[in-house]
């Protein structure tokens, strides 16, 4: 045989896996077991990983780091303002280190971000609306509907819809498939 | 004095120096706003002090999150997002960074009694923490 036909084949193959390794990430991934071989090397973070170590000490110290993309500019922005009163907590740091932080959410949020769940997020928010809470966009309650409350505010393992990685077991690297959810408790959930 | 002697006395004097590092500038930043006297078992009273928060009309205090047991890891209260011990005994990072320190007493005196600490508090408190065994 030619070695350019095999070249081909090849090629062809890697082609065909990715496309469908690209919809592994997607809004309905209920197929997930028809992934193709090579998805795992072509699969996409949903959105940006965290790559910011102020950010991580800063407001990772409390809480799950929630990527920038996960909500729209003017949403950080007012967030950030409001630190004195963050849902509830004092959450005060350095006026310069919250700018620097401001800076960072901004440059990487859900209304600039070309990752493809920031911007069904982005898509999903209304222009004059500034939500804080990522649990309260439609993208989020629309892929969160079939979960029953007893999952996770019910469940003493989970909590909240705010503890993000409790679930998706991939959650830190920017990967919110239905492949890396499992429930404590319950079990996996695709 | 012998090779022996001052080896021992180097490691104690060198052993507490990376927390004592921050926490030196701390206590210095302290005393030059009027405090003085730090005391452990003050901070201690000043660690349990409960009080009462109009926001969930619960009671407050430092163990709320951090526990009463300072070795032990500690948990936030909503959530649930686990704390490393407070006690350097438990934790070298404690306390080598004084902006550290001071960032979070103020966000935690200020969710825990509405108001942010004194020096002379913070001291006290400061104290009881590195001392802690």
């Amino acid at each position: 045989m030619n070695r350019k036909i095999i070249l081909g084949a090849v090629i062809t193959t890697l082609l065909a896996s990715s496309g469908v390794a690209m919809s592994d990430d997607d809004d309905d991934d209920h197929d997930g077991r028809k992934r193709g071989l090579f998805s795992r090397f072509f699969s996409k973070a949903g959105v940006t990983p965290v790559n910011n170590q102020p950010y991580i000490d800063e407001c990772g110290s409390c809480h799950f780091a929630f990527q920038p993309g996960l909500l729209p500019a003017r949403s950080w922005k007012k967030l950030m303002g409001g630190l004195d009163d963050h849902f509830g907590e004092n959450a005060e740091f350095d006026s310069a280190d919250a700018q620097k932080i401001l800076n960072y959410l901004v440059a990487g949020a859900a209304d600039t971000s070309s990752a493809h769940r920031s911007q069904s997020i982005n898509n999903s928010i209304p222009r004059n609306s500034a939500p804080l809470r990522i649990s309260e966009t439609r993208y989020f309650l629309r892929k969160h509907d079939e979960i029953p409350p007893r999952y996770v505010t019910g469940n003493p393992k989970v909590g909240s819809f705010s503890n993000c990685e409790k679930c998706h077991t991939e959650a830190a690297k920017g990967s919110f498939s239905e492949h890396g959810v499992h429930i404590p408790g319950v079990g996996r959930w695709d | 004095m012998n090779i022996k002697n001052l080896i021992l006395i180097a490691s104690l004097v060198l052993s507490p120096t990376i927390f004592a590092a921050g926490s030196a500038s701390a206590f210095d930043k302290y005393k030059s706003g009027g405090a003085a006297n730090f005391s452990a078992s003050n901070g201690e009273k000043l660690w349990q002090r409960q009080v009462h928060s109009a926001k969930d009309n619960k009671m407050r205090s430092c163990s709320s999150c951090h526990t009463d047991n300072l070795t032990q890891m500690g948990k936030h209260h909503r959530t649930g997002k686990p704390i490393k011990p407070m006690a350097p005994s438990a934790n070298s990072a404690r306390f080598t960074k004084v902006k550290k320190i001071e960032k979070w007493f103020k966000r935690n005196c200020k969710w825990t009694w509405g108001r942010e600490c004194t020096a002379q508090e913070k001291g006290d408190i400061l104290t009881y923490l590195i001392n802690y065994k």
